[in-house]
């Protein structure tokens, strides 16, 4: 799921929930995990095996 | 009154347990009205504690020194037969069927448990602002916050309501308020000290952790607490013996005014005595935030989801909107969270490498006003939260030991705190730097 999906997906059930506040929060916690998957921080499929 | 001093003048049967203990239960009723520092007060239980102590002592029973030391505990803490409300009205009516790990501890080293200290609600933020019992205010200034989430702790001892007390730190909660309230706060290495029996709120992140007077106090509680050798007091180096880092990009891009200036001025008295002072960069300590927060938020959703769902009106709003974030974190960005943790804790031990500890100051900014939401430093704008946690919060994910030990007064007389970072492992040893750091630079009660 991209971020944009996530962000979309989450406001709309956090708006059906009645808690349209956490909108900014949202959107904060999607910008910790743009900057998180930029950083390419775990292994990929498809790319090279670290050593453990 | 430090926990060194009473130690002594205990055993010279200059003082009792008593006289002390009265002192800060009179302590507690003139100042915590306007404070709101405690929660629960233990009076009856405390009297009998110290009795017990001097007559321990009288009959020749030492346990040590914390022997009938009053002591209070963060509302997170279990105490048999107590409630442990986390500051929160979602716990109303639970009672504690046994003590906490350290708790028991404390028992056993003869302290006089005083009672409960207010927090942040489940220790979710920095200010103590956002209690189901109220807001802590700040010792110097009533009309700011006392930082959090150990507020009232700090505030206790700040005020001679206890001679020490337990706190959590999380992202910087033992710290944060030692800084703002002008006392030393230890975050000791990553699960040296037992959680069991403490209300959670990250268990990737939390640690457990004395706030004191003095660092000798300090170390006091910390050796007691492991169970190493209680010393009742400790030496400091040379102190042209300390190789110090300054961590340069990041941390200190923006700080106040009052605190940069103290900062340096501190920094310069170290290098007078002859210390080694180096700047360091940690590498990617851009990342942190977001390591910090997926880690936090993916570690509480599941411990909150149940109140969420059935008692959502308990908790304050603003703790309650910040849980209800948490429960949208994604398995796979806790895992990269998870990544990003180790390649920070390789980076501070990269940056250690060569010196004895990194050196920065604890807060960017002085306590700021209750009521504060965003605060402007050097031209940039931002949550409270964030710029109270961005000094502390990354040695948290990594696990390195930190303290907290108040450096000077701004202009307007508040508490600016100085923050010594050491090696994993090596608490003791970061403890006597930071007695070496205490004593070059001069002490400065609250």
């Amino acid at each position: 799921m991209t971020v944009e999906a996530w962000l979309k997906a989450a406001i709309a059930d956090a708006e059906r929930r009645g808690l349209p506040q956490l909108t900014p929060l949202l959107e904060g916690l999607a910008q910790s995990m743009t900057t998180l998957r930029k950083a390419s921080l775990t292994e990929r499929a498809g790319g090279e095996t670290h050593d453990r | 009154m430090t926990v060194e001093e009473f130690a002594r003048l205990w055993r010279e049967r200059r003082v009792s347990a008593q006289e002390v203990t009265d002192t800060c239960l009179q302590a507690i009723e003139r100042d915590n009205p306007r404070l709101n520092a405690f929660i629960l007060v233990t009076a009856e239980e405390a009297r009998q504690q110290a009795r017990i102590a001097d007559e321990e002592l009288a009959s020749g029973l030492d346990r040590g020194p914390l022997h009938g030391v009053p002591f209070s505990l963060k509302d997170l803490f279990d105490v048999d037969g107590q409630p442990t409300t986390a500051a929160s009205h979602v716990r109303d009516g639970h009672v504690a069927t046994s003590d906490a790990a350290l708790v028991n501890t404390l028992r056993h080293a003869g302290a006089v448990l005083i009672g409960k200290t207010n927090l942040h609600e489940f220790a979710l933020g920095t200010t103590n602002e956002e209690s189901g019992y109220g807001p802590v205010r700040n010792p110097i200034d009533p009309a700011r916050v006392s930082g959090g989430s150990s507020g009232g702790s700090a505030v206790s001892v700040a005020t001679g309501m206890a001679l020490a007390t337990l706190g959590t730190d999380t992202g910087g909660s033992i710290r944060i308020p030692a800084a703002a309230c002008g006392i030393v706060g230890l975050k000791p290495t990553y699960d040296e000290l037992s959680c069991d029996g403490v209300v959670p709120l990250s268990k990737t992140l939390d640690h457990a952790g004395p706030l004191t007077q003095t660092v000798t106090d300090a170390a006091i509680v910390y050796q007691v607490l492991r169970g190493l050798p209680a010393q009742r007091t400790i030496h400091a180096r040379a102190a042209n013996t300390l190789r110090l880092a300054i961590p340069t990009p990041y941390f200190l891009d923006a700080i106040e005014t009052d605190v940069r200036r103290s900062f340096e001025q501190a920094i310069e008295q170290l290098r007078a005595a002859g210390a080694t002072i180096g700047e360091v960069t940690i590498n990617h300590v851009a990342l942190t935030p977001a390591v910090y927060v997926m880690l936090a938020f993916g570690d509480a959703a599941p411990y909150h989801a149940v109140a969420l769902d059935t008692m959502p009106e308990r908790y304050t709003e603003p703790v309650r909107l910040r849980l209800e974030t948490a429960r949208y974190v994604l398995a796979e960005d806790y895992v990269r969270a998870l990544a990003g943790r180790d390649l920070l804790r390789r980076s501070v031990d990269a940056a250690l490498s060569g010196y004895d500890a990194l050196i920065l100051p604890t807060l960017p900014l002085v306590a700021p006003a209750l009521g504060t939401t965003t605060v402007e430093i050097a031209g940039r704008q931002e949550p409270v939260r964030n710029a109270m946690l961005r000094l502390t919060q990354l040695f948290n994910v990594t696990g390195h030991p930190a303290i907290s030990l108040p450096i000077a007064r701004s202009s307007t007389g508040l508490p600016v705190g100085l923050q010594l970072v050491g090696t994993r492992m090596q608490t003791s040893a970061l403890l006597t730097l930071a007695r070496t750091v205490e004593q070059t630079l001069g002490a400065l009660s609250a």
